[in-house]
């Protein structure tokens, strides 16, 4: 044993010991947002079974087993469940069961011992619908204009010829809101705002009034001939319905127009499962999200949190990297050097809300109602930058990730060989033609590697971003076809908020809980992402200014 | 700048010379005043409060090849660096005395260092091209002049590694990173570098002290070419390089110049006790 000591055995095993933890957590962690965040996409059977209920009434149930869990029997009798006295344990089921707006409960715990034979009917369908969540029920009939059209077998291809179709419409007519009515309204936005910057300066002519005027009334047509379409394609949608039969043996009649998507699980090949899974996924990504964010995709969050993150590489680097070289290059070595270094490096260490709080006091009341009062008196008293947005948000993440920028670049300001320097001063170059011709670029990868650093907090930060322009729901990308195409003054959606929103936020705790695990695997996606194209980036700058004995 | 000598600003060599070594008369260098291109006078140099040279005073002759040896810390590349003022760049480094360049004193106040440097090129011990391709390397003092005609600057690159010897080797790759080249290779890169600016005096720090024998006799005999467009100074830990290469030699010892005299002569038959210790091999 004391010679086990005296090899130095004990320190391997410790610190191998410690590198196998830290990657069984990391692996760990992603694994459980893996299987818990992908599973949600996957169309699960849906069970018919009978349920006593505590009253003795018998009550039919359709549903999808989300969970079951064992617990002591005693638990439930505490609970007032009529348990046989010698049952020690007993299992609980969490079933979904969807029509929120019917029954009222769309997930129901029930034990084991009240349930009757569980059967997986084929025509059981489950729809994904606009509102009130997923529905379960069998067609009955498909209505078309109120008459029925098709019945029993022929049902099921005529209603996904029909849903197709009715899907198409509801696509030109979110296109037509978004894109169509949203640009008039932008112009008509402009009109108005023109208007009132030519009042403010007193140049308002009654002639201009009349073209103002003109420019109102073109609009305003515009706006009628566009709404004319829409109310020609909502009558259009509105033509199919559907009836269902519920558990309960109730109909209820569901338009068409209501509904994203239908499947009918229990009739479904393992292949078309796989198919239909991805295409879930992919909706996910790319769609809009719907019913308070605890439903449809996230694509506004991924959009704004990428636009975020590069409008902040775009800020910090430059001010990163000037910084760092007057700090190495040019700054006196001394006390007051010192000082400065070491207040820059403990602003990493700052609370990151404290940054949110002073992007929110400083940046967007001081700096953007000095913006608004000097460029967008117009627009006054509604805010344009003095109000958070995502230039502020990414300014204030600029600040917050300064000092990994300004570190790293010292450190690579550092590393570059003195010889080389003295190679370029012999040769009858000033320092400053030094430093940019020959230093600077060679630390390029350096500036590269605080840029990674930086992103890869910036994206998974969330506490100040709440202050400084991420919201709930954002009515409008950053981005977008109306000039100037960025809207630095916007208010963007964040995946970090959007996890917390719908996690912690939103009415539907147990329907949000999947979304949450598929929100935090695409952020943890989407920062590797980002991450592996700085890599990228800097490992071709490595290349091209590969420093000596490298 | 005026680079021609001005004979009054030139001290007599002799004079100059005279009482150098242990106090006695002697004939030193027989060059006229029109054949040198720097002359030192009382030179001291301090690193904070260490003196590292000591009353120095020496000339160097114009289009010759001067060799500076001595052991370690004996202040001979120190002496080499005040030539084109890289000291400068020391913290905490004072110097007392002049140095003159062709008549000019090189500390004077209002000298151009940048100036001064593409006048006096030098090359370091460790080959130390710029991370760019070899075009760039050797076009990189002529860009900092402002040249941006591509025929110039063509012509001057392709001059400058034909005088190194360089030109063969590299002229189908000169796009490619120059630190892809091997040392020896580097080094003649860095020399050519050094003189696609055409400087008057060329500073050589122990030039081949990284490189393997057979670069070292190919940088040994481009020393030799290069002798007869430029004033050579190099620094050399090899006593039979300074004997193969050198038409001078100086001798220093903590800081001091011991001896100054023809390469020959100063190997053959040294006149001072010290000189011939170091040289047999004694020293120490």
């Amino acid at each position: 044993m004391k010679q086990w000591w005296k090899s130095g055995s004990p320190w391997i095993w410790l610190n191998g010991g410690a590198v196998s933890i830290s990657i069984i957590m990391v692996f760990g962690l992603l694994a459980l947002i893996l299987v818990r965040g992908f599973g949600h996409f996957w169309p699960h059977n849906v069970v018919s079974t009978t349920f006593v209920q505590p009253n003795g009434e018998v009550m039919q149930v359709i549903g999808e087993l989300r969970k079951s869990e064992t617990l002591t029997a005693q638990s439930l009798r505490e609970a007032g469940l009529a348990l046989p006295a010698d049952q020690v344990l007993a299992t609980r089921h969490l079933f979904k069961m969807g029509n929120r707006d019917v029954t009222g409960r769309d997930f129901v715990y029930m034990v084991d011992n009240f349930l009757g034979e569980w059967t997986y009917p084929k025509n059981i369908a489950v729809f994904e619908r606009r509102e009130w969540g997923d529905f379960y029920g069998v067609p009955a009939r498909l209505l078309e204009s109120g008459q029925t059209v098709a019945e029993g077998d022929a049902l099921w291809a005529d209603f996904q010829r029909r849903l197709d179709r009715s899907n198409r419409l509801f696509d030109d007519i979110r296109r037509i809101e978004r894109h169509d009515i949203g640009n008039v309204n932008f112009r008509l936005e402009r009109v108005r705002l023109d208007q009132r910057r030519a009042e403010l300066r007193g140049t308002l002519t009654p002639e201009m009034e009349r073209e103002f005027a003109a420019r109102r009334q073109a609009l305003d047509q515009e706006y009628a001939a566009i709404q004319d379409r829409l109310n020609a394609l909502l009558a259009d949608v509105r033509r199919d319905a559907i009836v269902m039969q519920v558990a309960d043996g109730r109909e209820v009649t569901i338009g068409l127009d209501r509904i994203v998507n239908a499947w009918q699980p229990n009739n479904m090949s393992a292949v078309s499962k796989v198919g239909f899974y991805i295409k879930s996924f992919g909706d996910f990504i790319f769609g809009y999200p719907r019913e308070a964010n605890t439903e449809g995709g996230i694509f506004p969050a991924i959009f704004g949190t990428v636009v975020m993150v590069l409008v902040m590489s775009i800020i910090v680097t430059p001010f990163g990297v000037l910084a760092a070289i007057y700090l190495r290059e040019y700054a006196k070595q001394g006390p007051v050097l010192k000082a400065v270094r070491i207040s820059v490096y403990n602003l990493a260490g700052v609370p990151s809300i404290v940054f949110g709080v002073f992007g929110l006091g400083f940046f967007v009341y001081v700096l953007g109602g000095a913006i608004d009062s000097t460029f967008y008196p117009e627009a006054l008293p509604a805010p344009t930058f003095g109000t958070p947005g995502l230039f502020w948000a990414s300014l204030t993440l600029a600040l917050l990730t300064l000092p990994v920028v300004i570190v790293s670049t010292e450190e690579g300001l550092a590393r570059i060989p003195s010889t080389i320097r003295m190679g370029s001063l012999a040769l009858g170059a000033t320092k400053g033609e030094t430093l940019w011709k020959v230093v600077v670029p060679l630390a390029t990868p350096a500036m590269m590697t605080g840029l990674i650093l930086a992103i890869a907090r910036a994206a998974g930060e969330v506490a100040p971003l709440m202050l400084v322009g991420v919201v709930k729901l954002a009515p409008t990308l950053p981005i977008d076809g109306n000039f100037p195409f960025i809207h630095l003054e916007r208010k963007i959606m964040h995946l970090g908020f959007h996890i917390y929103d719908v996690g912690f936020q939103s009415p539907h705790a147990e329907a949000a809980e999947a979304l949450v695990y598929a929100t935090a695997l695409i952020l943890v996606l989407l920062i590797v992402a980002l991450n592996l194209s700085a890599i990228m980036i800097r490992n071709r700058l490595r290349e091209k200014y590969r420093a000596e004995g490298d | 700048m005026n680079q021609m000598a001005n004979p009054e600003t030139v001290k007599p060599v002799r004079s100059m010379n005279a009482g150098l070594f242990d106090g006695q008369e002697r004939e030193f260098l027989a060059i006229e005043d029109e054949e040198i291109a720097i002359t030192v006078e009382s030179l001291d140099l301090y690193y904070g409060n260490s003196q590292a040279l000591k009353k120095v005073n020496m000339l160097i002759p114009k289009k010759r090849v001067t060799a500076f040896i001595g052991p370690s810390g004996c202040g001979k590349s120190t002496l080499l660096r005040c030539f084109n003022r890289m000291n400068d760049l020391v913290d905490g480094c004072r110097v007392e005395g002049s140095i003159n360049l062709h008549g000019e004193n090189i500390f004077a106040k209002g000298v151009d260092v940048a100036e001064l440097r593409r006048r006096i090129g030098m090359v370091f011990q460790k080959p130390n091209p710029f991370p760019k391709s070899i075009y760039e390397n050797v076009a990189y003092g002529l860009r900092l002049q402002g040249v941006k005609d591509k025929a110039v600057l063509d012509e001057v690159v392709e001059r400058s590694l034909k005088n190194v010897a360089l030109w063969n080797e590299v002229k189908d790759r000169l796009d490619t990173n120059a630190l892809g080249l091997s040392g020896g290779q580097q080094q003649r890169l860095v020399i050519a570098r050094a003189i696609a600016i055409e400087p008057e005096v060329l500073l050589l720090d122990e030039p081949t002290s990284a490189l393997d024998p057979i670069s070292t006799s190919k940088i040994e005999e481009l020393v030799e070419e290069l002798k007869n467009q430029y004033t050579v100074i190099i620094v050399t830990h090899n006593m039979q390089q300074a004997a193969r290469i050198s038409d001078f030699t100086a001798y220093m010892y903590l800081g001091e110049l011991i001896e100054f005299d023809d390469t020959k002569k100063l190997f053959v038959s040294p006149a001072n006790q010290a000189t011939e210790d170091y040289i047999t091999g004694r020293y120490g």
